[in-house]
């Protein structure tokens, strides 16, 4: 009973009457939006970092180990600005949606409470790995390396098991506007649609983070810095995304299935569907006028076909909910359109690399080829953000999946244009302080590196 | 009583931040106030950064640690906080972000980059002040009453800029800078820098003596401001342990003075310690006004499940915790110049590939994955083929990233 209260006197005044709704989502986004390239590196680097060591310990060449101490030290770097994006982001979520954490808390926070640790793990280690060169034995420290890897698949895995649970809440009972009987285990790892969303952002840490890396060495090779470290940096991390980058496209059709059972309204936003149609055609390109895609390519039954793997299955629009239940269409199409687009490109480029590499046995260094690699890496943190626009932005108006309307979670405080130009001015110092700290790492010479 | 279990956590996690972070925060203090000692102004600086170089990410963590078991297991109460206490805790972000980057930007300044290394390290010691000092308001805050239950029920200003907030703002800074002075001062004597000892030693008792002034003052302040949290702390289990954390500050200033460090980091801990437990005695059994720890509780499905996903994180954590403070204690990470130990065993560039037979078995298994998990995962529709199909992708992706990874020639 007292329980009850309590509750109500949270949700009772929800939803608050807050201005800055619009600027609070905002808030979240650039939080968001800044994070996630970050955990792609920290879910592919260590991987990385640590293939380089192994490869010195299995042959001995020191230039694996030159190449694997650089990269930890920027391993390291990134880390330490994952860290704080990340305790943001932690704090965000209280302070922007508060009502959200007071009646949902008890189904998903044991997501973030495991993520936790997970961090703590990755922060231990990486202290000890980037630390230990020189101090432990060397396969010591190889093994030293080996939690920040599987920490970053775990951390990454708990929190992607909150975001699965906010597009297909489960493991609970509502009460009042607030979950009871919640069963947290069940709630965010029992859900069958955490698996491709999980896949999905996996393949896209290599694929974000290799094209990255392999960005910065193609630029170097265009420089004609072309040195057998070089060669080796870029090969290393070119495999990872060129043999990601076609495999996504499997993933991503998997989740887009998963969305179109889950999920029909977003589904329709993807696709500008504005009526439940059978045999319904997917369009390229185009706009969405409010009833139909104009200027696009149609191409007829095509998505009945994607979808439910049945030319004529019928696929649901957005019609079946009322207008204030339907996602802002165009900003969600276009971004699944811009994130499908780049993954294609990605994917061919990965595949030519791919067919270089192993049917001609050599690395590929022709200008044209470079200058793809530099562009795709700007792309793929494109593609990438654009997938999280479409599957959060699709799940609007919802903060939790037909269960708790975004307006109604948000804050009652009036700090949020405060707080979000202040957010602003902190993260453009941020990414030009992160400029200038890559550039330097490029500019320290080899020798220094391996004496120190 | 299961309802408690998580706020033990919590308060664990708190005393961990205080003892942990703290010091590192009052690290960051003392690059601000580096002068007047024997040693100078550049090697205190030095001294203080290296010291916290191998440790501060992960004792940072208790606090993303405090943060997830609180939302998780007392949701109506945090979410009560965080909306009232709006401003001091984005204060505090802000500051963590000031701090995390200032930190990676340090180490790469070269000798003789004066302009940017004067930048960062006054953002460096900026963040080091202000994020303990609005972190502590939030707890005088919420000590003294003043976090209604409702979404931002409270009064956005006063709730943390009273007498009793700025008081716990400014002992949190004090206290941080004293614990970082006991810290720096072992660390000191570990690398045999006796100007350094000395000059931490200095630090360390005035710092004590000001943080133990700042302590009798708030509770002064306390008395006339906040009779319920005054009472709480006069009286049973609060006055017992304000009584322990007394004696424990003052054991630990005879330990500094008596140039025994490390027994002074212990007795530090505990004097947090008590205060800590005190604070949480003084106003038991409520977390907000009105709103008792039993009430504020998620249900025992929810209350159960963090506590096994704790205790099994704990088993992964402790050991863990355990090898990085071994290994920073016994000085195996620092900086300073040591032996090399991983010289040697250079065989030369190593074995060429064994052939071309190997190749084609991996080429297959790679087309034989693919077809598999395309296969599974687009035309099946179970779950566990979906899984299956997953694992046979990775499969693939990482046999040919071991074909396509290889040195290759021109």
């Amino acid at each position: 009973m007292a329980l009850v209260r309590a509750a109500g006197a949270v949700t009772a005044a929800a939803p608050v009457d807050q201005r800055y709704l619009f600027e609070a989502r905002q808030m979240q986004a650039l939080s968001l939006a800044v994070h996630i390239p970050l955990v792609c590196f920290g879910i592919a680097f260590p991987a990385l970092v640590l293939f380089a060591e192994w490869r010195y310990l299995r042959t001995g060449d020191r230039l694996y180990r030159t190449l694997a101490r650089r990269w930890s030290k920027i391993m390291l770097a990134l880390f330490a600005v994952g860290v704080v994006t990340g305790t943001i982001l932690s704090f965000e979520l209280g302070l922007l949606w508060p009502v959200w954490m007071a009646d949902f808390g008890n189904v998903f926070g044991l997501g973030f409470t495991l993520e936790g640790f997970s961090f703590f793990v990755e922060a231990i280690f990486i202290g000890i790995y980037v630390y230990g060169w020189d101090r432990l034995k060397p396969w010591l420290h190889f093994a030293s390396g080996l939690p920040i890897a599987l920490a970053g698949i775990t951390g990454s895995m708990f929190v992607i098991a909150v975001n699965a649970w906010m597009n297909q809440p489960t493991g609970f009972r509502l009460a009042g506007g607030r979950a009871v009987d919640a069963h947290p285990w069940s709630a965010l790892f029992g859900n069958p649609f955490f698996w491709s969303e999980y896949v999905h952002m996996y393949f896209a840490g290599y694929i974000v983070a290799g094209f990255l890396m392999a960005g910065a060495y193609a630029w170097a090779f265009l420089r004609g810095r072309r040195g057998r470290y070089e060669r080796t940096a870029l090969g290393i991390s070119l495999s990872a995304a060129a043999v990601a980058a076609p495999l996504q496209v499997v993933v991503g059709d998997w989740a887009a299935r998963d969305v179109a059972q889950a999920q029909p309204v977003k589904l329709a936003a993807l696709e500008g569907l504005a009526v439940t149609t059978k045999g319904a055609s997917e369009h390229l390109l185009g706009w969405y006028n409010g009833h139909a895609v104009v200027y696009g390519i149609e191409i007829p039954r095509l998505l009945s076909l994607l979808a439910f793997h049945n030319p004529n299955a019928t696929v649901k629009g957005l019609n079946i909910v009322p207008l204030a239940d339907q996602p802002p269409e165009n900003v969600v199409r276009f971004a699944f359109q811009a994130m499908v687009g780049i993954g294609t490109l990605l994917a061919l480029l990965g595949l030519v690399y791919l067919y270089l590499r192993l049917r001609q046995r050599r690395l590929p260094t022709a200008r044209w080829f470079c200058w793809a690699v530099v562009l795709a890496g700007p792309l793929s943190v494109v593609a990438l953000i654009a997938g999280w626009i479409t599957t959060e932005v699709g799940r609007q108006p919802w903060i939790v999946y037909e269960v708790m309307r975004v307006d109604a979670a948000v804050t009652g405080a009036r700090f949020i244009p405060f707080g979000y130009g202040a957010l602003w001015i902190v993260y453009l110092g941020l990414a030009v302080a992160m400029a200038w700290l890559l550039r330097r790492f490029s500019q320290v010479p080899l020798e220094g590196d391996d004496a120190g | 009583m299961l309802a408690d279990v998580p706020m033990v956590f919590i308060l664990t996690g708190i005393t961990a931040y205080t003892v942990l972070s703290g010091a590192d925060f009052g690290a960051g203090l003392w690059t601000l106030l580096p002068g007047g000692g024997r040693a100078d102004a550049a090697s205190t600086r030095d001294h203080t950064r290296h010291a916290i170089g191998p440790v501060w990410e992960a004792n940072h963590v208790w606090l993303i640690f405090v943060l997830t078991v609180a939302w998780t297991c007392y949701p109506v109460a945090f979410g009560s906080i965080v909306s009232t206490l709006a401003i001091p805790l984005l204060i505090a972000a802000i500051g963590i972000i000031f701090r995390g980057t200032a930190y990676a930007l340090r180490s790469q300044f070269a000798h003789g980059e004066e302009r940017g290394v004067r930048l960062v390290e006054g953002l460096f010691a900026l963040s080091s002040v202000l994020t303990p000092f609005a972190l502590a308001t939030v707890i005088g805050a919420i000590a003294t009453g003043r976090v209604p239950v409702g979404n931002a029920r409270g009064d956005l200003i006063t709730s943390w800029l009273n007498p009793v907030s700025v008081l716990a703002g400014v002992l949190a800074v004090a206290f941080s800078g004293y614990l970082a002075a006991v810290y720096l001062a072992a660390d000191a004597r570990r690398w045999a820098e006796r100007s350094l000892v000395h000059d931490f030693r200095i630090r360390a008792l005035v710092s004590g003596v000001v943080a133990g002034a700042l302590a009798l003052a708030g509770l002064l302040v306390i008395r006339a401001s906040a009779p319920s949290l005054w009472h709480g702390l006069t009286s049973g289990a609060g006055l017992a342990l304000v009584i322990v954390s007394a004696a424990a500050g003052v054991l630990t200033m005879v330990l500094v003075f008596t140039g025994r460090f490390g027994l002074a980091r212990a007795s530090a801990a505990l004097a947090v310690a008590a205060v800590i437990a005190g604070w949480a005695a003084a106003q038991a059994p409520y977390v907000l006004p009105g709103l008792t720890v039993a009430e504020a509780a998620a249900g025992r499905s929810t209350l159960i499940a963090t506590i096994v996903g704790v205790a099994a994180g704990a088993v992964v954590l402790v050991p863990s915790l355990a090898v990085l403070y071994w290994l920073v204690l016994r000085g195996r990470l620092d900086t300073a110049e040591a032996p090399a130990a991983a010289e040697g065993q250079a065989a030369g560039p190593g074995q060429a590939g064994a052939g071309g037979s190997r190749d084609r078995l991996a080429g297959a298994f790679a087309v034989a994955t693919l077809a598999a998990g395309t296969g599974l995962l687009v035309f099946a529709d179970p779950a566990w083929a979906h899984g299956l199909g997953a694992v046979a992708l990775i499969a693939c992706a990482v046999t040919v990233f071991a074909l396509a990874s290889r040195p290759a020639g021109e």
